[in-house]
């Protein structure tokens, strides 16, 4: 479904990710995993549209990504629950989520698709008309994620979903992710939470200074001796 | 809502009576000009305020509405009101190109180069003599002896650039314009042009405030490029409308447009020459000193901190 191939991506003069390659399988979760400043949310922003890769490709269903602009890259499926979770505080629950379905086909079913959101997560419904700016950093994150649903994505990447979240909220966060690909949704995530992300991922990818170091199904990842010493603390 | 409504129409009708109710010119004069920022005020907010891409030259705007206007009337002959239609249109085509070029960046480069556009214009207007008249100035003729039509057509002006302000921020440009300003990465990542959408809304802003620049050509009969072009006169007072009325509220602006023209004439005549006439020079100072007060006490301005206002005066007596 998605395929990047051989990405380098520089900040001006400096290159921050070397090489990398990766692919997502239609109905997998698939996660990025590595330590702050191994390159995860670059890698997502390079995706999104946010940056441009200077070699290499990204396909997504056979269309290449990397010439588009940013605006343009929802209409083809993906949408991106960035990094601490870039809602617009001044507007309402409602009016987020209404912001997140703005292709054609997205705003067609938007009603719909609310219902379904507010059915994944009903305190979204109670908090309707209040500002997302004043609901707690888990409501917060449930808003994000159900802003990116709404625009009826193949695929949605998830940026760091459990930062900032209480540990109960954390466990709860990746419940979540396990129940919108339940649902039918392909989800590349990129965590810090090595272990809960592992466990509920399909395969996974490690990342390390800008390079992916390590690959395989999740439960391979959790056994692998340089995951358990490095990120696992065993 | 039904209060709101009672309370504007109720407002409207203050506004049409009261040149009817008070004769004087002066006073007639001094709410002309209130109108007038109501426009440029408005004009501001919505780029600024809502759409968070900050102006620091609607000098720009406002000078190229006044000289063309100025201009028709001179080197053509045409009468200066055309200058109200066209007057706006140059407008917004030069804050298109200004938006064409800036709004590609991110970050200050907007400000700054509306800092810049606004001494460019000033010199153009200073140098080229054969068109401008350069620093005498451009005098016409007025149409009408009353202030009476000057101040219905500032009214109607006034009263149709908040309408259409409301009308854009309650549809779905207003919500892009926002999501701009709160976070422009999570806007574009939903699908928002936010380059596009930034130019929309300059555009909007720059030909109400042309149309105000056309009207005071044709209400004052007489232009030069230091008042019309002016940082000071007038885009820094742009600004001072929106910050003391309430940045981001429709009804703010309209608000700091009267307490500013209030304040500025209360201390450029002295006190109503109760005081000494070095007073007189004191108004910037004062500006000052209310914009101070206004931001540590009332960040969102007089109509976004109305709530806070009636608390405290409520609790005092």
């Amino acid at each position: 479904m998605l395929e990047v191939q051989n990405m380098d991506v520089f900040y001006g003069d400096l290159q921050v990710l070397w090489d990398i390659s990766f692919e997502v399988e239609q109905g997998e979760i698939v996660a990025l995993v590595g330590a702050n400043g191994s390159g995860k949310s670059t890698t997502l922003k390079t995706l999104s549209g946010l940056l441009r890769p200077a070699n290499g490709s990204i396909r997504f269903l056979d269309q290449r990504l990397d010439q588009i602009p940013a605006n343009k890259i929802i209409e083809h499926g993906i949408a991106h629950v960035p990094e601490g979770r870039r809602l617009f505080p001044e507007m309402t629950v409602r009016e987020n989520l209404i912001m997140g379905s703005l292709t054609p086909q997205a705003k067609q079913k938007r009603n719909e698709t609310m219902e379904w959101i507010f059915g994944l997560f009903p305190r979204l419904r109670e908090r309707e008309k209040q500002m997302a700016g004043t609901l707690s950093g888990g409501e917060q994150q449930m808003l994000a994620v159900g802003r990116g649903l709404m625009a009826l994505p193949k695929m949605i990447m998830f940026d760091e979903p459990s930062l900032g979240l209480a540990p109960i909220l954390v466990a709860e966060i990746f419940k979540i992710i396990k129940r919108i690909n339940q649902e039918g949704v392909t989800v590349l995530v990129t965590e810090q939470n090595t272990k809960q992300t592992l466990e509920i991922s399909t395969r996974g990818y490690v990342l390390e200074n800008g390079r992916v170091v390590l690959k395989g199904t999740g439960q391979e990842l959790l056994n692998n001796e340089h995951v358990k010493e490095a990120y696992l603390g065993i | 809502m039904k209060r709101n409504q009672v309370i504007v129409a109720l407002v409207g009708i203050i506004f049409v009576l009261f040149p009817l109710v008070v004769k004087s010119d002066y006073y007639q004069h001094l709410v002309i000009l209130a109108l007038m920022w109501v426009v440029i005020g408005g004009s501001w907010n919505l780029l600024a305020g809502y759409t968070g891409q900050v102006s620091f030259g609607h000098a720009v705007f406002f000078g190229t509405g006044a000289y063309t206007a100025g201009i028709l009337a001179n080197k053509l002959a045409i009468s200066a009101w055309w200058g109200m239609a066209f007057g706006g249109f140059i407008a917004a085509l030069v804050g298109l190109f200004i938006g064409w070029v800036c709004f590609r960046l991110r970050g200050p480069y907007f400000a700054l180069a509306t800092i810049a556009a606004g001494e460019i214009f000033r010199l153009i207007a200073t140098n080229w003599e054969s068109l401008t008249e350069g620093m005498l100035g451009i005098m016409i003729l007025q149409t009408f002896r009353s202030k009476l039509p000057y101040y219905y057509v500032a009214l109607a002006l006034a009263a149709s650039s908040i309408w259409v302000f409301d009308l854009v921020m309650k549809s779905k440009w207003g919500f892009y314009f926002v999501s701009i300003r709160e976070d422009q990465d999570a806007a574009e990542s939903l699908g928002i042009n936010a380059t596009l959408y930034k130019n929309i809304s300059l555009l909007i802003s720059s030909f109400f405030t042309g149309m105000a620049g056309a009207f005071y050509m044709n209400y004052m009969a007489f232009i030069d490029p230091e008042v019309v072009f002016s940082l000071h006169y007038i885009s820094i007072m742009a600004i001072l409308v929106g910050i003391i009325g309430g940045v981001a509220t429709i009804w703010g602006p309209a608000v700091g447009a009267f307490i500013m023209i209030g304040v500025q004439e209360t201390f450029r005549s002295a006190l109503f020459g109760l005081a000494p006439s070095w007073v007189s020079q004191s108004h910037v100072l004062v500006f000052g000193l209310l914009v101070i007060f206004v931001i540590l006490f009332m960040a969102n301005g007089v109509v976004g901190d109305w709530p806070k206002i009636k608390r405290l005066f409520l609790r005092s007596r």
